[in-house]
């Protein structure tokens, strides 16, 4: 409650000398001691994790003997670093995961295993496509699902800062006509002229405020605003809490600063992030090797943003996603081949339902697979996201955010 | 005083008689204004001395010159092109020499550092392959993207072919291929050099058919894998040691099948992603009135329609093996069994001829050329060209940037550049040199439109609505700022910019701004950031 005080006080100051508040600004503030904002973080494990080392079926014999090299080993109390952390007596966590394993005992964290697209593609490009654009099969899909959802829910108290990819680069998800923003350090963020800045800005600004040309005045009033916006909101000056410790790579940084934006009420409502590194061909590893050192730093990113928030993870949803998994067996090269089903993380302090790994379990057997080598999916993932928007961002209606999915399941992960 | 002038400038502009003939609403004596708009719309903007320049070629005169840019010499643009060493490279000698290398430097090093028992297992493959072999390999291959970059920035800031660089933009991006999708950027090069440049004042038919045998296309949308499902079987009798030597590893599209399934052997299939998007994107259009049926049928045709050695950079290739013998009905028209290769000329000739692609070729080119929303009686008139002139695209683009609703005052500043159109206009306003253009291509990329890496088919949008945003709209004033204080490597900007940047039309608020600049740069930064700018 503190910080949201201090940013009216600063805010309401710092923007009451420049001559002028933005209505959004105010409105953010008032809001924000009514209802906090529902917050929903996305991650993208672009390349395509192995869902079966991730969260690894130890209760299927056929795990072991698809993988002699690289099978993660059943829970044991005797080498608990090398070995799967037991959930429910039949999946586990992967060791590295060991972070994540507390939101799994309070029941914040639910898995759903076996989930993904109906489309049979092992392009990585397809595949991200399909699953950022929620329309699998369908490539000509202009705008992502998460602008079709900013759309869905458009609101007079939206900011600019409502849904920001902390990315080089808007990603597919996220883009379309709905506002969204980019940026790779929001401390970047606004016109960059040395010493000459605010005279540059302000100039700017007026040109902008008086042009005739409305789409252009809008955009630009709104670019200034948000400038100011953040530039009172200091988020900067939210360091980690609780002691929180991101992984130092370019996603925990992302994640750190995700959480700077969600503390400094600057009206996030929608962040993304993503992780690399997953399209392990060769000599994946098992308990420690190349996959472990990936799932270390998604864990414990994951770990640490959710420490940080502390009771914002009421408000917040952290899902996460991965355009298809890898085949049941390991190859020639110890390592594992585009596959099929995968297992996504959906992650909340609030009415998730977690402690539990959703979805039917295929089996794993030859005559249970996929064409026959891959995990099969019993869940689209369109489900998944569904139940998000309609349980977390309250959204009654996704027929516009999904368009043509009528076999949404309900799986109960939010209620 | 100056506003009423400029009033009086366009009645006069308005009333006079057309320079052109019956058919031509080109004014005979156009204000900078209407010099400026053609200089945006059939080009990227305005270069100091541009104005001037077109006034005294004659409107009129300068578009019949840009509608046939062999007869304009560039020889300062060779010149610039000329340290570009990969642009004049084939598919098969860029493979050879700039992506194969990088590709087995990094598999060594691979092989290397999973021998090495003093490496980190946890170790993840970018790191180990992180050798100086490997990263020099690799930013040799990175060159030809890179130059294909540059030259397509340079083009378009220098060349004086400014009409035929939109075109070549225009219908890349109509026919769109992405980068970064495996073997597409082998062929990125040769497909806009040898497929798309040559053709973009012909006939569409032609341009059509070229793009549907490049292997860039048939890579991208995956033709190049689709098979008749049936010719696997037909090809095991043949024997499984001619299937393994012929045979594709790569992965299957085609949803499993039982007998697939119990094999664990992935199966080729019928890949309906060319078929699709043909229609939608290419010809028809997304209402262009045909079905799932049309989608299956061409897709059918287009079996065996693939690529010789791809790996190695080779060239269209028809495999009667893969294809799909029997007859297929598309829109209608029947195509009889056993054509071969010519099924899929036959469906080029069946849509390229349709009512509909006449229509989606006309809104489009009228959409760049006019507005987001172009006016309907326009598109009317450029469809009947397409039509009446068999696909002529050069009549067609004759017939919109001479029309009336060309030079109306409600097309005038109507679109949105887009961060390409941005970037470029804003080097030709300020008589930029430059030295350098992969800075350029970065800062391209920083407002959101890479260039060669669109990744969905339709290519980038069109529309203002799709470039304007919050943050985009930042990163152009930065550009702005850092292009004038010449703090971008490799550029000098002028500091007197055109006056022609935006021919003197401009708010009196812009101007007052303006005014104000404590110096020349920051004039040309608050010109080349200002809202009239963003505009064409």
């Amino acid at each position: 409650m503190l910080s949201r005080r201090v940013f009216m006080k600063n805010g309401g100051l710092a923007l009451l000398s420049l001559g002028f508040a933005p209505a959004f600004i105010t409105r953010t503030a008032e809001a924000a001691g009514a209802a906090r904002r529902k917050v929903l973080v996305a991650i993208f494990q672009r390349g395509a994790v192995d869902g079966l080392n991730m969260v690894v079926p130890f209760g299927e014999r056929e795990y072991y003997a698809a993988r002699p090299s690289i099978a993660v080993p059943r829970p044991s109390g005797a080498r608990p670093d090398d070995a799967a952390i037991d959930l429910d007596g039949f999946f586990g966590l992967h060791p590295r995961l060991a972070p994540l394993k507390p939101l799994w005992d309070a029941r914040q964290l639910a898995i759903v295993h076996a989930s993904g697209s109906p489309d049979s593609t092992r392009s990585h490009f397809d595949a991200q496509d399909y699953m950022e654009t929620a329309t699998p099969g369908v490539k000509s899909t202009q705008d992502g699902w998460l602008n079709r959802y900013l759309h869905a829910r458009e609101h007079a108290d939206a900011t600019p800062f409502r849904a920001v990819a902390l990315a080089g680069q808007l990603p597919r998800s996220l883009q379309g006509t709905a506002p969204a923003l980019a940026m790779n350090q929001i401390g970047q963020f606004g016109i960059r002229a040395g010493q000459a800045t605010e005279m540059v800005q302000a100039s700017f600004e007026s040109e902008y405020a008086a042009a005739a040309d409305r789409v252009l005045n809008r955009t630009g009033g709104q670019a200034f605003d948000a400038v100011k916006m953040l530039k009172s909101a200091d988020p900067a000056k939210y360091q980690p809490e609780n002691g929180a410790d991101y992984p130092r790579s370019a996603y925990g940084e992302a994640l750190r600063q995700i959480a700077q934006l969600i503390k400094a009420d600057v009206g996030l409502e929608v962040a993304f992030a993503e992780a690399g590194g997953w399209d392990t061909h060769v000599n994946q590893g098992s308990a420690v090797g190349q996959l472990a050192g990936r799932l270390d730093d998604f864990g414990r990113g994951i770990a640490a943003l959710a420490r940080d928030l502390g009771d914002r993870m009421g408000d917040t949803v952290i899902l996460t996603m991965s355009e298809f998994g890898r085949a049941v067996a390991e190859n020639g090269n110890r390592g594992t081949d585009h596959g099929h089903g995968n297992a996504m993380f959906v992650i909340g302090g609030g009415n998730v339902r977690g402690g539990k790994v959703y979805g039917r379990w295929p089996g794993l057997a030859r005559e249970q697979r996929y064409d026959g080598r891959d995990l099969a999916v019993t869940t689209d993932f369109r489900s998944v996201f569904d139940e998000v928007v309609r349980g977390h961002l309250d959204v009654a209606d996704t027929r516009t955010i999904f368009p043509g999915f009528t076999g949404a399941q309900r799986l109960g992960i939010i209620g | 005083m100056r506003l009423l002038t400029r009033a009086l400038v366009t009645v006069l502009a308005a009333a006079t008689v057309a320079a052109g003939g019956p058919s031509s609403a080109v004014p005979r004596n156009p204000d900078d204004r209407t010099i400026a708009h053609v200089l945006n719309r059939a080009g990227f903007g305005a270069r100091p001395g541009d104005i001037e320049r077109v006034r005294g070629i004659g409107l009129q005169a300068y578009i019949d010159q840009q509608l046939y840019p062999e007869r304009i010499p560039d020889s300062a643009l060779a010149a610039r092109l000329a340290a570009l060493d990969t642009l004049n490279k084939s598919s098969r000698e860029l493979a050879g020499e700039y992506f194969e290398p990088a590709q087995r430097a990094r598999q060594q090093a691979k092989l290397q550092a999973d021998k090495d028992p003093s490496m980190n297992p946890s170790t993840d493959d970018a790191a180990k392959t992180r050798t100086p072999e490997v990263m020099a390999a690799q930013r040799k291959a990175r060159q030809v993207i890179e130059n294909l970059s540059d030259q397509k920035i340079l083009r378009a800031s220098f060349s004086d072919r400014q009409l035929e660089e939109v075109m070549v933009d225009f219908w890349f991006n109509h026919f769109n291929v992405f980068a970064g999708k495996g073997m597409t950027q082998v062929y990125l090069t040769e497909y806009e050099r040898d497929t798309i440049r040559p053709r973009v004042f012909g006939k569409f038919r032609d341009l059509l058919g070229a793009t549907a045998k490049s292997p860039a296309m048939l890579f991208y949308l995956d033709n190049w894998q689709s098979a008749d499902p049936a010719a696997q079987d037909r090809m095991m009798d043949v024997g499984r040691r001619r299937r393994a030597r012929f045979g594709f590893m790569a992965p299957p599209q085609n949803p499993q099948r039982p007998g697939g399934a119990a094999q664990g052997r992935p199966k080729r299939g019928l890949n309906e992603n060319y078929g699709r998007e043909l229609m939608e994107l290419h010809t028809l259009g997304v209402d262009g009135g045909y079905t799932q049926d049309d989608v299956i049928n061409v897709a059918r045709a287009f079996t065996g329609w693939t690529i010789d050695v791809p790996r190695q950079g080779g060239g269209f290739r028809f495999e009667p093996r893969l294809h799909d013998p029997n007859e297929k009905v598309v829109l209608g028209h029947r195509i009889k069994a056993g054509g071969g290769q010519s099924d899929g000329e036959k469906v080029l000739d069946i849509l390229a001829a349709s009512p509909a692609t006449a229509r989606f070729i006309a809104t489009k080119l009228a959409r760049r050329f006019v507005s987001d929303t172009p006016p309907p009686a326009l598109v009317d008139r450029a469809a009947k060209r397409f039509h009446d002139t068999d696909g002529d695209i050069r009549e067609v683009v004759r017939t919109i940037l001479t029309s009336p609703e060309f030079f109306a005052a409600d097309a005038y500043r109507a679109k949105v550049k887009t961060p390409f159109e941005f970037v470029v206009s804003a080097v030709r306003a300020s008589g930029a040199e430059v030295d350098e253009a992969t800075p350029l291509a970065q800062a391209v990329r920083q407002l959101g439109m890479p260039l060669y890496m669109c990744q969905p088919p339709t290519g980038y949008a069109d529309r203002a609505d799709a470039w304007v945003n919050t943050g985009a709209l930042l990163n152009r004033m930065n550009f702005a700022l850092q292009l004038v204080s010449n703090r971008m490597r490799g550029v000098r900007a002028g500091t007197s910019l055109a006056g022609d940047a935006l021919a003197g039309d401009v708010s009196s608020t812009t101007a007052a701004t303006i005014a104000k600049a404590t110096d020349a740069r920051q004039t040309a930064a608050l010109t080349l950031g200002s809202p009239e700018f963003q505009r064409r």
